[in-house]
């Protein structure tokens, strides 16, 4: 099957410091991934990197596309959709502004109102809230926003940077639960970053665990979870 | 107290004035963190060019719109060639470039068109209204010009794909690029919008004051203490802030004549209107620092 995401030799930098030192992964359509690693091991600096946020050297092709030198918005355009850390809604804007600017790129009025219904299929909850500030909603909502703003570009592939950071282990069940349905129904390629090591290992099919910039493991998340030092250093036994 | 309502409808025209100009200054602000101190010349150059156009034979409504595309058009450029290497200068350096645009500015339209105050007609004939000889036919109309020009800009920020997208770049520019907006170009029409909202000020204001290249300047000001008093930040609070410093520098300035009359002592009165507009700055600065309208912003440590 044809690689998806493809990275090789992955650098990344902030200003004069190295984060990433030598990343590569594979991801292939359909599939579920995620990327593993204690705090500063690089797995946001990872998804940046691809989305071209940040400094970076090394090989990304996209659907067999170079992605080396396109800003954000060109490769965004491509179709990845990247949830970041902390959400990043539009606390000023409502509910559905939100949504609509993601359809900004689609001009087609009719197409953007199915997909609005489509994406309250998966967050019923989003759309009792349609007319209220983002900014104040709760933590689990603005999660649910933040993920339904980028079903709304229709991607192909999601990155997702640590969805269940603080949220009530409800929500995060529930969260996890719409992921697999948005994965299975959409046909989404899902790239998660989690430091919730259980939960991800649940739900993605593969994994990468990176440490201090470098990949130091990977495989097929049964695998990844049954080994030893994985399930003491992320699983706690 | 006819000379009250005279007072107090020059002060809503000056106020329509000063709030577009302070439109123009927030709007750059909130998407670039920027102050244009150019702002001003770039309305004064603007028109120039309407003035130019008409000179040529254009009518006036043709002369205004043509200016302020023209002006749109300009504004585009100055944001995508002089601005655009400066996105991550120090922001000393951008201040010093927009002191240099205000020099250009100011020296090019001297030389184009001359040192010599001209006079600048108004397109609103003197018959058409004019309640009761109180207010002027060209007050009221600048009013409603500024009013029309107010309501499209909102009518656009709120409700069009390209408005959103300009108010996404603007509040979270990260984001922003995350859903696809070039937020480069959205500076850029950013820019294009201050530059033709100014244009319509300059032209509207241009009858009053008379055109020279130094006529903006103490406009400027004024359009600064507005932006300001309504916070910095809120471009519905410029609005309200031009209104009411316009109408508050000539209610003191009515007030000191008054007291003037009555008392034969002089106080205050025209000469000091600009020392008002600045006096009521600070007031509202130290009794409410975030303007009128501001958010106080609280950052998390």
């Amino acid at each position: 099957m044809l690689s998806l995401l493809e990275v090789k030799g992955l650098k990344a930098y902030y200003g004069q410091t190295q984060a990433l030192y030598d990343v590569g992964f594979d991801i292939a359509e359909g599939g579920i991934t995620t990327l593993l690693g204690a705090n500063g091991a690089g797995k946001t600096t990872t998804l940046r990197a691809i989305c071209n946020m940040v400094r970076r050297d090394g090989s990304i092709r996209f659907g067999g596309k170079d992605l080396a030198a396109m800003p954000t918005e060109e490769i965004v355009r491509l179709r990845i959709a990247h949830v970041p850390e902390g959400r990043g809604t539009f606390t000023t804007m409502t509910v559905e502004e939100n949504l609509r600017i993601a359809a900004y790129t689609n001009r087609d009025k009719g197409v953007v109102a199915a997909e609005r219904d489509r994406v309250f299929g998966y967050f019923p909850r989003l759309k009792e809230r349609i007319q209220q500030q983002a900014g104040t909603l709760s933590g689990g909502e603005q999660q649910m926003l933040a993920i339904a703003r980028a079903l709304m570009l229709k991607p192909r592939l999601m990155l997702l940077d640590e969805p269940s950071f603080g949220l009530a282990p409800l929500i995060v069940v529930e969260i996890f639960r719409i992921l697999r349905r948005i994965n299975e129904e959409e046909k989404v390629s899902i790239l998660l970053v989690e430091q919730n090591a259980a939960l991800a290992l649940d739900l993605a099919t593969h994994a990468y665990v990176l440490e201090t910039g470098r990949v130091v493991m990977s495989g097929p998340s049964e695998v990844v979870k049954n080994d030893e030092n994985v399930r003491k250093s992320y699983l706690g036994y | 107290m006819e000379q009250f309502l005279q007072q107090l409808a020059s002060g809503l025209a000056n106020g329509a004035i000063y709030a577009c100009v302070a439109l123009a200054l927030v709007m750059i602000y909130v998407s670039t963190d920027h102050l244009n101190f150019a702002q001003g010349e770039m309305a004064m150059f603007s028109t120039y060019i309407s003035w130019q156009l008409m000179a040529w034979g254009l009518s006036f409504w043709v002369a205004f719109i043509l200016a302020v595309l023209i002006s749109f058009v300009l504004g585009v450029l100055i944001e995508r060639i002089i601005l655009r290497p400066l996105h991550n200068a120090p922001v000393l350096s951008v201040v010093v470039v927009f002191i240099g645009l205000l020099a250009i500015c100011n020296s090019m339209a001297g030389a184009i068109w001359s040192y010599l105050i001209k006079e600048f007609p108004s397109p609103f004939p003197k018959s058409a209204f004019g309640i009761a000889g109180v207010i002027g036919p060209h007050q009221l109309g600048v009013v409603l010009v500024t009013l029309i020009v107010l309501t499209l800009l909102f009518l656009f920020f709120r409700f069009t794909p390209l408005g959103l997208a300009m108010r996404a770049a603007a509040q979270n520019p990260q984001m922003a690029r995350l859903v696809g907006v070039r937020v480069d170009w959205m500076l850029a029409l950013g820019w294009g919008l201050a530059a033709a909202v100014g244009a319509v000020a300059g032209i509207m204001v241009a009858h009053i004051v008379y055109l020279d290249p130094n006529m903006m300047a103490g406009i400027l000001l004024y359009a600064f203490a507005s932006a300001l008093v309504g916070g910095i930040g809120n471009p519905g609070g410029a609005v309200v802030g031009g209104f009411i410093v316009g109408v508050l520098e000539n209610m003191v300035a009515y007030a000191g004549n008054m007291i003037e009359k009555t008392t034969g002592v002089y106080i205050i009165g025209n000469g000091e209107k600009l020392t008002v507009a600045l006096v009521i700055v600070i007031f509202v600065l130290t009794v409410k620092p975030a303007g009128l309208f501001g958010r106080v912003v609280v950052k998390r440590v």
